[in-house]
Order: C-alpha cells, then structure tokens, then sequence
C-alpha cells in the first residue's frame, strides 16, 4: 500500500482526481483507504448495506493499469457508492428488501456501464427505505441509517445511506435516486450536494423502478463541481430507455462561475409557509441574501397548485409502484415463499414475508387508485392537477432563471419520531415532490446550519434541462458561503 | 323456441418479426426453453421496454389490408394481473388508444351471397411465456414471452359457427397475403378467444355471453360454437339463465366447462405505459405502408375472372395462396396458355405439394418452365401424355422442357405418312371394330383410336389421328 496516512474523509471527486493524476497516490491506495474508513465508522452509521472489497480494488487495480497505459479522466480511479436498487453486474440488488435476498444482478444500469467505462470504482451498495419507498431510511428491511451529524436523527430517504456515506467521511461521491425528493432530502439533512436531473436527461434503464414517471438518478457529492462532474459522465440518451432526451449534454463543469451577475433567481412564496421551521426559514433567507450579494436579481413569484403536490405524488408513484412491483413474485429471482403447490399461494406468501409494512401500504394505495371506478377521480385527476403543477413552472420560469427554496421543511429529524404517523412523513416531501412531478431539475446544496448544528438544505430549482443554471447558482453560493465560514 | 346466435372474436396473431417487442431477443419456435431471454423480457428489476417498430409497421400493414382507420397517436398501457408465465405481471397493451380502429373481413355465405364482419379495432401488446406442468412441479418458458402480439378484435358480427369457421380461414388468408404472421396454428401464431350468446329470434337486446378460451384451432372454434350454441339453448329451453362467464374448451372431450364468472372477472386496472413514448404516426408514412400493399387476395380472385376469364371456383383455388396465385400470373407472363396453366395448377401441381408437403416455392418446377410446357402442348409439339412425363421430370428435378421433351424422345409425330402407316396397320389388324363402327359403334373408333395410340408409343398426334380414322372408315 502507497500512504496509509490518506484522510478520504473530506476529499473531493476533483481532490482525488489531482492526487491519482500526480501520483501522489493510487486508485489501490484511495480504495483501499476509503474501505479501511469505512470500517471504521460505518458500525455506527450503517450506511451501506453490502460492500464488495476484493471487487472494488480490482476494478482499482484495473483503474491504475488504465492510467499507465495513458488513459485519463475525472472519475478514473474514483470510488462511488451505489444506491442499492441500481444493478451492477455480479453484485447483489436488494433495493434494501427482504424480497430481493438472493438476487444477484446479471447487468449494469446504463448509469453503472458509463461510470464503470470512466473508470469509476463500485466500493458498496447504500442502504435506502426500501424500494425507495419512504423519508428516513427507517424502512430499510436491513438497518436504520443514522445521521453522521446527530446519530440520534436519521439521515432522510430514501438515498440515506447514500447522504449519511458522505458525511461520515465514507464516500467520495456517491449515486442515488430521487422519486420525490430522494436525493434532495437526504442532501439536506446530511448537509452534502444533491441533484436530481431533469426526467429523462439520465437513463434509468437498471434503476429498480419505483415510479417510472419520477425515477431520476442523480449524483450526491460533498461539492457542486463534483455533482457537475459525476452528473457529465451520466447523462445523455440512452436506446434502452426511450423516456431519455435526444439533447446534447452541455459542460456543466463550464457553467460553473464566481458570481450571479444577470441573473434573476424567483422566491415561490409557497414554500415559505406558516408553520415551517424558525431555522429552516432564517438559513433560507440568509442564503437568498448571499445569492443577491453574488449579483442575482431577487424576484417574488408564486407556484399556485403547491398545496396540491403530495396528493397528486402519492397518487401517481403508488399507481405506478403497484405495478412496477408486481414483478416481485418468486417465480423467476429473489426470495421465493411456498408453502404448497399453488401459484396464488405462493404469490401471497412470497409477497407477504417480502415486502415490509410501508411497500404494502403503498402497494394497496397504488392498487386501489388504478381500481375500476376509482381510476378517474384518482389517477386521471391526479394526472390533471400534475400538469397544472407544471404549468405553474412554466410560467416562473418565463420571467427567472432558478428558484430558490428550502428543500424540507423542517432539519433532520430524529429516528422513529414520525414512523408512527405515516402522513407526517410524507408532508416531509412536500418541497421536493414538485420537480418531479412537473420533469424539472432541482438541487440541494448546504445553506447554513441551525443553532443546533444542523445541516438546512438550500432547493435551487431550475426548468427542464436547466441544469447548467442551478450549478451556476449552487457553485457560486457554496463559494461565497466557504468564503464567509 | 328458435334462436339466433351472436358471435364475436378476439383473434391473437403473432407477427412476423426477427426481434421481440420490446428486447433484441430473437423470436423463435422450438427452441430449448429460456433461452430466447433477456432481462427485458423476463421482467427483471431496473429492465426497461424499447419499441419494435418493425412490430409498428406489420401492425399499421394488417390494418391497411383490413380497411382499418390508422391512428395517427396511439399509446401502450399497462394491464395489470398475475400469472406465473407473466414476467412483470402486467403485459404491455393497448387500451383505449390503439393502432387500429375499424375495418372489416368479407365472407361468402352458403347461398352465395356476401357478408362484411366488422371489426372493432386492432391493437398491438407482448405475447406471454408458457407454463407446463410436470406432476408435482410446474415450468415456464419465457422464450414466447415478450413476441408481438396483434390482438384483432370483431365486432359482434357473427351469426354461426360456420361464418366464424370462413372468417378466420378469410382474415388468415388475408393476414398471409400481407406477410405480417406465419399464421401457423400449430406454432401458436393464431389463438382465438370467442363471445357467444343466444337470443330469441326477434328479441331485441343481445343474450348473455360465454366467454371461450383455449381455441388454438379454427375446428375448434367451429365445434365450441356448435356445443355452445346447443348448451345456450337447452338452458334457454328450459327456462334457465346463461351465466355470464368464462369457459374453456376441452377439444378431447368436446366440450366447454366454467373457469370463472363474472364475479371473479379481473380488474386489469390499466393505465398509461410510463416507459414508452406514444407511437406517432405520419401521413407520409401510413401512405407509404399503404402503396406498399400487397392486392388482397379477394380483389385479386375476381381480376382473375375479369382478366384471365377463369371460373370463380378456379380462380378462388389459385388465390388461396399468394405463392401459387403469383405462380400462376408469371407462367401465363412467360406465355402460358391461361387456362392450360390454370388447370396444370389446379390438378398436378397441388397434387405434388400436398404430396411432398412444401410449398410452390420450393418445388424445382418454375413458373417459366410450365408456361413454356403448357405453350409445347398448344403449339402441338407433345401430347397430353408426354406432357405429363415431363412435368413429372419438372417436378422432381427441374429442367428445361424442350430439351426435355428431345432428351424424354416425346416430340409428338405428326408426320401424315408416318400417321398414316399405323392407322392403316389398326384398321388391318381389328376387323371387327371396323366393323362395328361401321354398324354405328362410333366408340369404335375410340378403341382403334388407342390403338394407333399404342403403335406411336403414345406420341401419335391424336387430332390428326382421329381425322385419319374418320376418313378412313367413313370411305
Ligand atoms: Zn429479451
């Protein structure tokens, strides 16, 4: 080993990149560092639900190879952490389900097959609420995810462990997705970068589907430059999943600049509500001021149908969730429970013993919505009401460039403080859900903290395929924000 | 009482592609099972559906040649219900917005007259794998899972389980002629689902309908009909109710039995395939699959009639399959005599290939070389006799006729004195037809006629031969 004294706990994808290209050290040293920190903090942060060590430092090894041989890149050499319902050929894919026990995936995600031809290195699988069905990661059928910044509070969901990785020093970047607000809310929480992409600019061919009409992938990094680095090897078209964009990938590395001169950044008052949280407001509002001192004009502007996002969200993703996961069977992979002969049986009881509590709740939301003589008071409203909320979008995004938000309502909360009331969990989306369902980008960048030490999440939300924009203001706001600290 | 019956079909055809509908899996019959699979059509976590459109276009072309209105926006929906040889327990359907919409298949009834089934629409999903079951355990095979699957619905158009026997032997016809499916029952390409219901005659609304499944052959769906139609009105008979629900036939004990009611109906809940784009279709494009149309087979019977003055019944035999109708156009093409070739078609060479079992293409005999066999016959140059030989060689093997016909030594002998010494040599040698003949036995001269026939070794010119007798004997 090169030097056993590498503190991975802070470095950067850029970081790293400078020390593999000097030589300072080897992809073999800082995998190998990453796996020895891992092992040291992870028994009391649970952040990942299965490593793949021998794996991992020979796809390293193969990595330092590739760069004697004069190849290069950001991410050569670069360890990532998976979120685990993306498929990684000969790795196993539990979307941190009991159902999936067993499965081992015989593909790469077309995420995981660009990232792996970039030399990026598969350390382990994050846990995350299962299926990605929930806001704290407690609904992980295998551990609960604690929050590197008070063990007490969870980390958010459902890519906790991919948020709780980062800032437990972990990971270097990691991956994850985001339904309604699966990267943005665990970010937040955890006080790392998240960026869920605009819908269809990263394939999720091989992301275990949860709602295919929310599912995006996103990077999760402790930088804005590094989620502009990971996010350029991801996207772009993709044959195999026709929902992707035909759109050329700009540099988003480019887009990235000190100031916010001439640009106009839009408050939606309905996302500064009575009854958010005191701290949550304030640190917003600091970080409004910041973004103005950078140059950016600061306009009011209003999103209407907001209060209508959460009942439209968990209409459409449980719809499409009960489908997607009827697939779960026992019939051809994973965990199979038969105790007869009889393939009705079998389904009820593979189901039954497979899934947790919160699936089958949604599972039987998603079910009686799509039912007959529900469908079009549930799901075709549903449908309705979404595209006003994209509407709405539209128009703010006819006179601003970004908007600014805060990505929850409230810090971190603590474990097993709303697992009781499954309603108060789901409010916990109620700023994140939108993107999603008007197609849009959104980031979550550290804003400043509470009293408390808290991490608060600054939203900055940006139109279809502005991606470029809200690195531009997440960069230069992190920047200033260093600056000032 | 007396009752009428009313019958609609929904007709499963697998379509002609190389690759599934929604992977790059080959399609393909016989082959050891799983091994046609993908993690797209096994319904693996994360697998994701990429549109066929080679599926698209076999689809709009079925349309075309059914009269069917194309959809210029149509999308794919999810259909929701378990079943172990379903990958994802949903299949990839169309629901309200299929490709197709409308159109119709014309029969010929008994007394001759004509009659248009109406269809409902057509739509396009993913056939499903096969389940078999072995005693104690059960199998499936995912390698039929995820073929495209045109669904063609009729309206309820069909009064008796012969008209649904002529309008599947119609639209199997039809759906051959486009090219778009083998139509291969025994493969499975066609399957049949049938709504039956019975009504008295005169009584307005519509009886209550059994659902048949299981129909894998046209018989079948004839003789479930049949046994329907006499269940249905023994209950009605008896003042019973026909319970709405589905039934399946047992083709070996030549009956239908209950599989679910009404009660028990599924609810597919559909909705919209969030993983697939809506097909959009342009004019310039459905026109172009339009121009691209093969004749229907139809249309292309009663041209046979106009154009080349063949009996219905004829041309009604020559159309029955592209292959041989095409045949028969490129004989005539290479100077065929229409209805020699016709008959050539009719008789020996369909004979042959029921014999041998393969179709026309396949036969070494070419169009070119039965027009030019039909033209040595007209121009006299071989009998019906030796014609036959030769075509046997044609056939068997292939060839060239009029080499054939030297090398076989068939060329027919016209050559009056050549004629004349073998006439004269039968009157001299049968006295006693002569006789008869000339006592007003005029088939004598048919015996003395086979006699000369016999003498040339069969290559005797039997019009001349005939004229030669006449004069003969009438002196
Ligand atoms: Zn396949």
């Amino acid at each position: 080993m090169g030097d056993t004294n590498l503190d991975v706990s802070r470095l950067t994808i850029r970081e790293a990149g400078d020390l593999l290209a000097s030589g300072a050290c080897s992809a073999v040293d800082l995998t190998d560092a990453l796996l020895r920190r891992i092992q040291d903090v992870d028994s009391n942060i649970h952040a990942y639900v299965s490593l793949d060590a021998d794996f991992a430092l020979q796809q390293a090894r193969a990595a330092d190879e590739a760069r004697a041989q004069g190849k290069s890149g950001p991410l050569l050499g670069i360890p990532i952490g998976v979120k685990d319902l993306l498929n990684v050929a000969g790795q196993p894919c539990t979307c941190s389900s009991h159902i999936l026990e067993g499965y081992t995936a015989p593909y790469d995600a077309t995420v995981i097959a660009r990232l792996r031809e970039a030399g990026a290195v598969f350390v382990g699988r994050t846990n995350m609420d299962e299926f990605a069905m929930g806001s704290s990661t407690e609904n992980s059928a295998y551990m609960v995810t604690r929050n590197p910044v008070d063990l007490e509070r969870v980390p958010g969901g459902s890519s906790g462990g991919s948020a709780a990785a980062l800032a437990a020093g972990e990971a270097i970047a990691t991956l994850g997705t985001d339904t309604g607000g699966s990267i943005r809310q665990p970010a937040a929480f955890c006080g790392c970068v998240g960026l869920k992409p605009t819908y269809g600019r990263v394939s999720r061919y091989g992301l275990t589907a949860f709602a295919s009409s929310l599912d995006q992938i996103g990077p999760m990094t402790h930088t804005v430059e590094d989620a502009a680095i990971l996010l350029q090897a991801m996207a772009g078209l993709d044959t195999m999943d026709s929902t992707t964009l035909d759109v050329p990938v700009p540099d988003y590395r480019a887009a990235l600049q000190h100031d916010l001169k001439g640009m106009r950044l839009g408050l939606p008052k309905e996302y500064f509500v009575d009854g958010m949280d005191d701290a949550v407001r304030a640190s917003i509002l600091q970080a409004v001021d910041t973004c103005r001192a950078l140059g950016a004009e600061i306009v009011d502007v209003s999103l209407p149908h907001t209060e209508y996002s959460i009942a439209v969200y968990y209409i459409i993703a449980t719809a499409e969730a009960s489908a997607n996961l009827a697939r779960f069977d026992g019939v051809r992979y994973g965990r199979r429970v038969s105790p007869g002969n009889d393939p009705v049986e079998m389904y009820g009881a593979t189901r039954e013993a497979g899934f947790g509590a919160e699936v089958k709740r949604r599972i039987i939301l998603g079910t009686y919505v799509l039912s007959s003589g529900y469908y079009d008071a549930y799901y075709l409203r549903a449908q309705k009401v979404r595209r006003l909320i994209l509407q709405d979008f539209e128009n703010a995004f006819a006179t601003c460039d970004a908007l600014l938000a805060p990505a929850t309502p409230t810090p971190a909360f603590r474990v097993g403080e709303n697992t009781g009331d499954p309603l108060k969990m789901y409010l916990s989306d109620v700023f994140t859900a939108t993107a999603n369902l008007a197609g849009i980008c959104a980031m979550s960048v550290p804003s400043f903290s509470t009293s408390e030490g808290l991490p608060v999440g600054l939203q900055i939300l940006g139109p279809a395929l502005g991606e470029t924009q809200i690195l531009r203001v997440g960069h230069a706001f992190e920047q200033r924000k260093k600056a000032v600290a | 009482m007396v009752y009428e019956t009313t019958i609609g079909l929904e007709v499963h055809v697998q379509l002609k592609t190389r690759t599934k509908m929604f992977c790059g899996c080959a399609t393909g019959y016989g082959e050891a099972p799983n091994t046609l699979v993908c993690p797209v059509c096994l319904g693996y976590p994360g697998a994701m559906p990429v549109m066929n459109r080679e599926a698209i276009g076999l689809t709009v072309v079925s349309g075309l040649m059914l009269g069917c209105d194309i959809a210029h926006w149509s999308k794919f929906d999810r259909k929701s219900y378990f079943y172990p040889d379903m990958p994802k327990n949903y299949q990839i359907s169309q629901y309200d917005k299929p490709l197709c919409l409308g159109g119709g298949v014309k029969i010929d009834l008994e007394d001759g007259t004509e009659k248009t089934i109406g269809l409902t629409r057509i739509h396009l999903e993913e056939d499903v794998g096969k389940n078999t079951h072995f005693g104690a355990s059960s199998g499936v095979d995912f390698n039929r899972a995820g073929h495209p699957l045109m669904e063609i619905v009729t309206e309820p158009d069909l009064s008796s389980p012969e008209e649904a026997y002529a309008f599947l032997q119609a639209l199997k016809q039809i759906l051959l002629y486009a090219g778009v499916s083998d139509c291969n029952l025994e493969e499975g390409n066609m399957r049949c689902d049938v709504n039956v219901s019975m009504r008295p005659v005169g009584q307005q609304e519509l009886g209550t309908k059994a659902e048949l499944k299981n129909l894998n052959t046209f018989k079948g769906v004839f003789h479930a009909l049949q046994y329907e139609q006499e269940r249905q009105a023994a209950l009605l008979d008896r003042g019973e109710r026909v319970v709405q629900e589905t039934r399946r036939w047992d083709p070996d004990r030549g009956e239908t039995s209950s599989m679910r009611t009404k009660e028990d109906a599924h609810d597919y809940r559909y909705f919209p395939e969030p993983d697939l784009l809506p097909v959009v279709l342009e004019d310039a494009q459905i026109d172009a699959w339009r121009k691209a149309l093969p004749e229907a087979p139809r249309e292309r019977r009663a041209r046979f009639v106009q154009t080349y003055g063949l009996p219905a019944y004829d041309a009604g035999v020559l159309v029955a399959e592209r292959e041989v109708a095409d045949f028969f156009e490129e004989a005539v093409r290479a100077g065929g005599n229409t209805k020699a070739v016709s008959n050539w078609i009719m008789t020996d060479v369909l004979r042959v290939l029921s014999e041998k079992g393969v179709g026309i293409l396949a036969l070494p005999l070419t169009a070119a070389s039965l027009g030019a066999l039909t033209k040595l016959v007209e121009d006299g140059a071989v009998n019906m006799t030796g014609a036959k030989e030769i075509f046997a060689v044609l056939a068997n093997k292939g060839g060239d006729p009029a080499r054939l016909l030297d090398e076989l030594g068939l060329a027919q002998v016209s050559d009056t004195g050549a004629l004349e010494k073998m006439v004269d040599e039968a009157i001299s040698a049968n006295p006693k037809s002569v006789a008869d003949y000339r006592n007003g036995k005029a088939a004598a001269a048919q015996y003395l006629m086979g006699q000369v026939m016999r003498l040339s070794r069969g290559k005797a010119n039997p019009p001349m031969v005939l004229e030669m007798l006449k004069q003969k004997l009438d002196q």
